[in-house]
Parts: C-alpha cells; structure tokens; sequence
C-alpha cells in the first residue's frame, strides 16, 4: 500500500528531512503546530498504551515475575520450557490450532458462496444480477456482527442448554427423542462443533459483505464473457470471483485467523470451564486465568508471545498460499 | 479493504448494466434459484429464530423457560426488564458503555483522521515505521499486551477507571482507524490540498475546512465500524476494569450470565440480552446502507 522511499529515523526530527515535500516549504508555527497535534500526540498514545505493552510483554516473559511484588527474576527461557512441559496449556494451544486452521476455512467458503448468490447468482440470461430479495437476505445475515460476542455466547449458551434450550426443543419436537436432554456443550463429540458454529454464525454475514462490495467491484463485463464461454456458476465462483477478490479473501482470512486463535470471549460465555475434558481449552483462556488468577505474570507473557507467534505464522501461511497459488498479478485491485 | 473501492451506490442486485435482452428462465434457472433461495432463507431464519425465541424468553418466568422453550407466557413479564435493569445493574453498565464507547470513538476518530492524513499525504522520515507499528498493533493479539497494559494503566492511576478504559480502547482502535483512512486520504486527490495551500489555506484550515468534509463518506463507515467493535470489547473491560461500579454492559452480561446459575433469574437474564441488542440494532437499522454505501462518493463530486 505505502511507497515511501525514506529512511527509518524517528519520528521527531522532522527538522532534518530530506523528502521533496519537505525541502520546498518552511517550518512555520502552523507546520509545526500541525505536526505536533495530528502525528505526534496519537503515535505517543499508541506507543504508550498498544506497542510498549506489547515490548514489555517480550521482556517479562524471560522473567518469574509475580506481578504485585517489584522483585523479578531474569529467567532467559525457563518459562518457554514450562511451557512445552505444561500438558493443559499444550492441549489449549492444540485446540487454538484446530479452530485456526477449521473456523477461517469454513467462513470464507460460506460468506464467498452467499454472497455470489447475493451478487451474481441470479437467472442465467439477461444482466448479471443476484437474487431477488438479495438485500433482505444481506441485511439479516450481517445482523449477529453487530451482537457483542458476549451476548451472542450467552443466547446460544441458552440455545444449546440441554432441558430448556431451543436446539433440543426443535429437535424432540420433530421427533428425535434421543436429544431430549443432550448436552451439546458437555460432550466431547460435539462441543468444538457446538462453538464453532456459533462464531461462524456470529461471523459470516460480515465477510459477506465484504466479499459483496468486491464482487460489485469487478466489472460486469468479465461475468458476462464467462458467461458467454459456458462458465457455470460453481465454475464462475472459482475461476472469476475468487481470483480477482483474492486480495479481500486473504485479509479476511487473515482477520478471522487473529479472531479464530484468540476466541476468548466465545469461550467465556459457551465453555468458561475449558468444555468437556479440556476439548475446547484455548491458549486466551489459559493465558488470562493464569495471569489475572494466580498472577504468575512472567508466564503468562510467555503464553502470550506464543499466542502472538503462532497469529505470526498463521498470516504468513496465508500470504506463502496466496503468493503460491498466484497472487499479486492481479486483474483488479 | 474493499469497501472503499468502487461507487456502490447502485442497487443491491445487478453488478452492471450492459444491454438488455430478456429471454426465458430455463428449468435449470429456476432449480438454482430455489437451492440458493433456499440455503439463503435458512440461514436468515438460523438468525430469525434465535432473536425471537430470546425475545420471547424475556417475557416469560424462569419456571416457563423450563417447563418448555416455545410456550407462550401466560402474561407478560415486563418485570423481568426491570430487575435487568435495576436488580442485575444493566443500566448503569448500559451508562457507562455510552460514556466509554462515545469518549473512545471521538478519540480514536480524531486521531486516527488526524495521523491518518499525515501519513497518506506526506512523507517524511520514519513514516514507514510507523506505517509497521501500525500494521502490527492490528495484528499481534491484544492478550500479548493485556498483562502489561494491567501495569502500565495501574502506574498511571487509571486502572480500573473509565478515562482510563477510554483511553485503551481510543489506543487499540487506532491502528484500524488510520489504516482504513490512510487508504482513503490517499485516494483523495493531491491536487487538492496543493489548491488550498495556493488560495493561503495553513495546513490546519486545509485538514479541516478541504479534506475532512471530503473524507465523510470515509469517516462514517470507520465510525460505525468502530462503535460496533468498541460497543461489543469484552476482554479490555474484564481485564482493565475490575470494579463493578464502572462496569461495561459485555462484562456485565457476563457477569450476570454467570451467577445467574445460582440465582437463576433467567427471565431477567434474557431481558438483559434484548437490552444489550436493542442499541445496536437500532445504529444497525439506521446505517446499514452507509456501512456497504459508497465510500468514494465524496472524491467524485
């Protein structure tokens, strides 16, 4: 996006600037002033409440420190190698992965079908158009985004519960009397199915939208000539819509992998206690009880430098595929 | 991000319109229009459904959630919207969410435009750095800052206050703010701002008489997407924000959803759900169009 061809000196000394924007013009009261307001004042709240937090976070995760107490011993690695010894924070990092690797997947899949209906689905001859109804079906889908995690969590909490929910009331209701009392949450066969559906619920109408705008975005002449070529819509999906919107997918799917790993409010309300035999323990959950609970501060910064390693190498996998499967000679934007 | 793009001012469901030729449905058509209709109506009604059964839920005592989830209440509970909002103190935590979430969103959108058009219009050194904190204050996971952010808020006197939550989420939502704008100021023409320098326009009256109006359709849409996110920021409060008098609404929920397991007043824990909803719903309603709506509309006049 940037093309800045300069130097990384700080960003105070703009006395010494050699940029031809730079040169032509004075430093007046007004230039400075202006700097002084508009970058200087935000950047220094955004260093001191997002990017020294997240630089002292390294550093205390080489220490034992308790948090409450000054003293803090410097313990190089040590915490690292608990970790890779703690059996629990293994198995939350393995379902972290699982859910990284399953929920983006899934969501883009769903968004990106719906929303070629919304946009191009429509009857096969005359202009490219979507579905009747498109825009009622848009509107109700994006609704749940708007929902705070918390609450959506706590609806289908209730939804799922096993006497009084509505899953199992539905379900007894047009006769499978097996789910009476069945506790989707509580078994290990269906929690991690339970939860994920509830995020991709909550999830999917916003990517639809954004895949809809793309699509718009493309001109319909190229659906036209597919069209023309006998391209059919499954056909049209792969070949047209998902090249030239590659660079929306691989943000979206890059967005909800940072959500997917993280997931905590989700679990805070579905499976505050891990979920069945820890089968939907995640890394946010063992990372905030054992700070915030025992207030072993230093290992918790460990958990989190791996939480933030393991979104690291995630965005990079989905930049190394989209470069590998052809990226960035781009027909559109 | 895509939303900014093209002009989307068109209707909902034609792409473009080349030249008309009307021709027959075929069966074909007609047998894909059904699936898609019908996969799409089943999933409105997967969101349908649940809303209304909780609206439902809200008015019902706990021991009619029990007996059955769909029977209707023999009268309707309003009472269970009053101990929400009073007994379980939803409204004082749907207060203090205004106060944080307004106080936060002026923040961050005064910031955000404000570094956001300095870094799209001018270069200067160290902007490429800046440009990368950025990038990774959107992508490192909040959790590897939440322990010492604890720190940082408790040595400055704010922990656990709400200036001190509106300064946290005025911070993190920053990068989005400047990113989304960053790409919207560039696309702004330069020919522009260099017309309003000539006609003796400081770089003040620049920014806010020329190129803040010109950005409006851009700062909606941030904006709304912003008060979204910081309307629905649950790990911040939770971890930043101890103190029950200062409570959010989302920590709140949680709360309550929480120990109602032993109070159990689901009524009321229902009501609270349509509370929480009910302001969204309504920003939703209204700006839904704005949310998709043309974002390059104000370049182009």
């Amino acid at each position: 996006m940037t093309t800045v061809e300069t130097t990384n000196v700080g960003v105070h000394k703009h006395k010494t600037l050699t940029s031809r924007t730079w040169r032509k013009r004075n430093l007046t009261a007004d230039k400075v002033s202006f700097f002084l307001v508009f970058l200087i004042l935000p950047v220094a709240c955004y260093l001191t409440f997002v990017v020294s937090p997240f630089l002292q976070a390294a550093y205390y995760s080489l220490t034992n420190w308790s948090g409450f107490s000054p003293k803090m011993k410097f313990i190089a690695l040590d915490n690292y190698r608990r970790l890779f010894n703690d059996d629990i924070f293994l198995t939350s990092m393995k379902n972290s992965i699982i859910f990284a690797a399953i929920l983006p997947l899934v969501t883009m899949i769903v968004a990106l079908v719906f929303a070629s209906f919304i946009t191009v689905g429509g009857p096969s001859h005359g202009n490219i158009k979507g579905l009747r109804f498109s825009s009622f079906y848009r509107v109700v889908s994006f609704f749940p985004y708007v929902i705070p995690a918390i609450v959506i969590g706590i609806i289908w909490s209730q939804i799922y519960d096993p006497s009084s929910g509505l899953l199992n009331g539905v379900l007894t209701a047009i006769g499978f009397e097996n789910f009476r009392a069945f506790a989707w949450l509580g078994s290990i066969y269906t929690a991690r199915l339970a939860v994920m559906f509830v995020v991709v619920w909550g999830l999917i109408g916003f990517y639809m939208v954004l895949f809809i705008a793309a699509i718009k975005g493309v001109p319909g002449e190229i659906y036209e000539a597919a069209r023309i070529d006998g391209a059919g819509r499954f056909r049209t999906i792969v070949s047209i819509t998902l090249p030239l919107i590659r660079e929306n997918v691989q943000t979206s799917m890059i967005y909800m992998g940072i959500l997917a790993i993280d997931l905590y409010v989700y679990m805070a309300a579905l499976e505050g206690g891990g979920g069945p035999a820890n089968t939907t323990l995640v890394m946010s959950q063992q990372l905030f009880t054992t700070a915030f609970t025992r207030g072993q501060f230093g290992y918790a910064c460990a958990m989190g430098v791996l939480l933030a390693a393991i979104t690291l190498v995630y965005a990079g996998l989905v930049f190394a595929i989209n470069r590998l499967t052809g990226g960035k000679n781009e027909v559109g934007e | 991000m895509s939303l900014n793009t093209q002009d989307r001012t068109a209707q909902d469901s034609d792409v473009a319109a080349p030249e008309m030729r009307e021709e027959k449905v075929t069966g074909g058509d007609r047998a894909v229009g059904a699936v898609s209709h019908g996969v799409l109506i089943l999933w409105s009604l997967l969101v349908i459904v649940p809303m209304l059964w909780v609206i439902l839920s809200s008015f019902k005592t706990t021991t009619e959630i029990f007996a059955s989830p769909f029977k209707l209440p023999e009268k309707l509970q309003f009472v269970n919207y009053v101990n929400a909002w009073t007994t379980a103190g939803i409204g004082s935590f749907f207060f203090n969410t205004v106060i944080v979430v307004a106080c936060a969103l002026f923040l961050t959108m005064a910031f955000g435009s404000m570094a956001a058009y300095v870094l799209a219009r001018f270069d200067f050194p160290g902007s490429r750095l800046l440009y990368y904190m950025m990038l990774a204050g959107l992508t490192f996971p909040v959790f590897l800052a939440i322990v010492p952010l604890f720190f940082v808020l408790k040595g400055i006197g704010l922990l656990n206050t709400l200036p001190g939550l509106i300064i946290t989420y005025a911070s993190f939502a920053f990068p989005f703010t400047v990113f989304f704008l960053y790409a919207f100021f560039r696309s702004l023409s330069k020919s522009i701002a260099e017309a309003a320098a000539i006609d003796g326009a400081g770089e003040w009256r620049t920014f806010f008489s020329v190129m803040l109006p010109m950005a409006k359709p851009g700062l909606a849409t941030v904006a709304i997407l912003n008060f979204v996110g910081l309307w629905n920021q649950f790990l911040l409060p939770i971890a930043l924000n101890t103190n029950v008098d200062n409570y959010v609404l989302t920590q709140g929920m949680a709360a309550f959803a929480s120990q109602a397991g032993y109070s159990v007043d689901y009524g009321a824990l229902f009501a609270a759900a349509v509370i929480t909803v009910i302001p969204v719903l309504i920003v939703y309603l209204i700006f839904q169009r704005q949310l998709q709506g043309s974002v390059s509309q104000g370049t182009n006049k």
